[in-house]
């Protein structure tokens, strides 16, 4: 029975398809293909993305408990984020933190990239050094830094071996050095992977532009002012924007590291955000400063496209 | 679901309030031995007389403390401190006379967890609290605490303690004492079986500022859960954990602390004196009670490390004790 109906409309619908001009059977073809091929991606994007960003969202209007029942509260979670200085001072930390290794990172990878920029003797050797610590992962980086920086370690028996030191140094000992400790290791970990976005951009420029600027008399700083830097400006966009993000969604780095300690010093939003789910247990708080974070990241992204990757 | 539930015994309270335990008081009671079960971990695992909960592992802290450097300082190897005032004695003269890379006693300064484990056994030695009964309220400024503090911190002020201490936040703080160059210090139990072979050391109980001794009983309790339809197969290996062939045959053999006081001495305890010193600190020590511990206590980012370090590290002990009372409190009753 159903069968033979699937039959009778299968064939209604070839009949119909045969009376249409080739071109639209065609295009119809073409955007079923399209739908075929997205599938798989949309399928992941909803299951992975979607729908957890749906629950952060539904946790965010409840009180939820590590275990137990969660009962609607909203706008709760949202009130009392004033409330946690924790957070608050995290805020401000986090600001800091994604300034200065911004700054660095971006002028640190541009020189990088400048340097390795022209085929010469070597710099296959250059390229692949500093790349190399993009490949290993995050967390193990952090590890291996927190070796380093602890009191047995390396970096301080070497500087006591060449008597630059005589005792060992607190990396981590106060807030400003566990900062800059950190972001230590977040651009030796980094600079690599930013000089490479660089690096594309880089030889994305027609060497023309500089033969011209060459024989109008441009020295190297002008060539690098007027010709480089306008011509790459989508790759910068799109560098700090990862930066950026990445920075203010800083977690790793200070959790392996330093704890957040000392005195509190060095915690990052999201720490707070680990520190409300699984410290204290308070799952809807967690997803009210996600939340808010969620959209502040966004806007942000929004405004720095804007600026940055407008057209001349 | 699962049937057996293990859970770090200072969470115990927490989850049995939460009625994630099945109440197994009549099992337990039938058990010959219900009363020589290790009794800090049974408060914990017990919620309005109710008993959801059995020892399973124990981690004490006890003094280790490296006979060799003892005699290379003039120390008598076998007389361990009896006092907290003779512990910083021991690990003055240490430092003094072996100088170098040698240290006289080290603890992880910014570790709260490290805190609670090492400094706290001080103040119940003297007989002192860290919190009221139920574990609502701080009694942080309980003298005994003021007195335990003030002396580590001054063997800091003295550079006696390893410079790493302030700013090791608990990864590594055991890994120390491991390599010889630490005199005395507060050491997990569990970690007794992990020292390295030539290492000589002895075990003495940490005692309070003017005497007494008192050992923070960590480890693990076990339950079983209440949605489980399993009950009865999960008691079955529960029980067998804390029969004589378990606790004895595979806990003692290996070094590890027995749950059960009655088994405090054993073929395996007999041949290693610091064993039998851990073991019987069993029934002697405690475990803080509290339905908030770990957010209180634990949290690196909690009030609790604040405290610590500010009485550790500032030059007003009593001060920063008595600025804690009320942060700790409020974390203590929050829902």
């Amino acid at each position: 029975m159903s069968a033979g109906g699937g039959g009778v409309s299968a064939g209604a619908a070839a009949a119909r398809i045969a009376r249409r001009p080739a071109g639209r059977t065609l295009a119809r073809r073409r955007s079923l293909q399209g739908i075929g091929y997205a599938a798989p991606t949309a399928v992941v994007v909803t299951v992975f993305f979607l729908v957890p960003l749906g629950l952060v969202v539904w946790m965010s209007m409840n009180r939820w408990r590590l275990l137990g029942a969660p009962t609607f509260n909203l706008p709760d979670n949202y009130t009392k984020i004033p409330d946690n200085q924790l957070f608050l001072d995290s805020v401000v930390f986090t600001l800091k933190y994604t300034a200065i290794v911004t700054v660095l990172l971006s002028g640190i990878a541009m020189l990088l990239a400048l340097q390795v920029q022209q085929p010469r003797r070597g710099v296959g050797f250059l390229r692949t050094s500093y790349f190399l610590p993009g490949a290993i992962g995050f967390a193990a980086a952090s590890l291996l830094f927190y070796g380093f920086y602890s009191d047995n370690g390396p970096l301080d028996s070497i500087l006591m071996d060449l008597g630059i030191v005589d005792e060992p140094v607190a990396w981590l000992g106060t807030p400003n050095a566990a900062l800059f400790s950190t972001i230590a290791m977040v651009i030796w970990r980094f600079a690599g992977f930013n000089m490479l976005i660089l690096l594309t951009g880089l030889q994305a420029i027609p060497t023309e532009v500089y033969e011209a600027a060459r024989s109008d008399g441009a020295n190297r700083w002008q060539m690098f002012r007027h010709i480089t830097l306008p011509l790459l400006r989508p790759t910068i966009a799109l560098m700090l924007v990862l930066s950026i993000t990445g920075s203010l969604l800083a977690f790793d780095q200070f959790f392996i590291l330093t704890r957040g300690g000392p005195e509190n010093g060095t915690v990052s939003m999201v720490m707070v955000i680990y520190r409300e789910a699984f410290t204290r247990f308070d799952l809807g708080g967690a997803a009210g400063i996600s939340v808010l974070l969620l959209l502040v990241l966004v806007a942000l992204n929004i405004i720095q496209l804007r600026v940055l990757g407008r057209e001349r | 679901m699962t049937a057996v539930f293990a859970s770090d015994v200072i969470y115990a309270p927490n989850y049995t309030s939460q009625g994630l335990y099945l109440d197994i008081t009549d099992r337990i009671d039938a058990l010959d031995f219900a009363d020589k079960l290790a009794p800090a971990h049974m408060k914990l695992g017990t919620f309005e007389d109710a008993k959801y909960a059995v020892p399973h592992t124990l981690d004490l802290s006890v003094l280790f403390y490296n006979k060799e450097l003892y005699e290379k300082a003039g120390l008598d190897p076998e007389k361990p401190p009896t006092t907290l005032a003779e512990f910083a004695d021991h690990a003055r003269t240490i430092r003094e006379k072996a100088g170098g890379k040698i240290y006289g006693t080290f603890f992880g300064g910014n570790c709260p967890g490290c805190y609670v484990f090492t400094f706290w056994p001080s103040v119940w030695a003297a007989g002192g609290d860290v919190m009221n009964e139920d574990g609502t309220e701080s009694t942080i400024d309980d003298p005994n605490m003021a007195a335990t503090f003030q002396i580590y911190g001054d063997l800091v002020r003295d550079g006696v303690v390893h410079p790493a201490n302030k700013g090791e936040a608990g990864p590594t703080w055991t890994g120390f004492f491991g390599k010889g160059n630490i005199g005395v210090m507060p050491m997990p139990s569990t970690t007794l079986g992990l020292m390295p072979r030539k290492l000589d050391f002895g075990v003495a109980p940490i005692p309070g500022p003017d005497g007494g001794e008192s050992t923070f009983v960590g480890g693990d309790v076990v339950g079983i859960s209440s949605t489980t339809d399993k009950a009865d197969a999960a008691w079955d290996f529960v029980a067998w954990t804390l029969s004589e062939e378990a606790q004895v045959g595979i806990l003692a053999k290996n070094k590890d602390v027995v749950g059960r006081t009655d088994l405090a001495d054993n073929e395996h305890s007999a041949q290693d004196p610091r064993i039998a010193t851990i073991n019987s600190l069993v029934a002697k020590g405690e475990t803080p009670y509290s339905l908030n511990f770990g957010a209180t206590y634990n949290d690196p980012n909690g009030p609790w490390l604040k405290v610590a370090r500010d009485a550790v590290y500032g030059d007003d002990v009593k001060g920063a004790l008595a600025a804690g009372k009320e942060p700790l409190t409020s974390s203590l009753g929050q829902q």
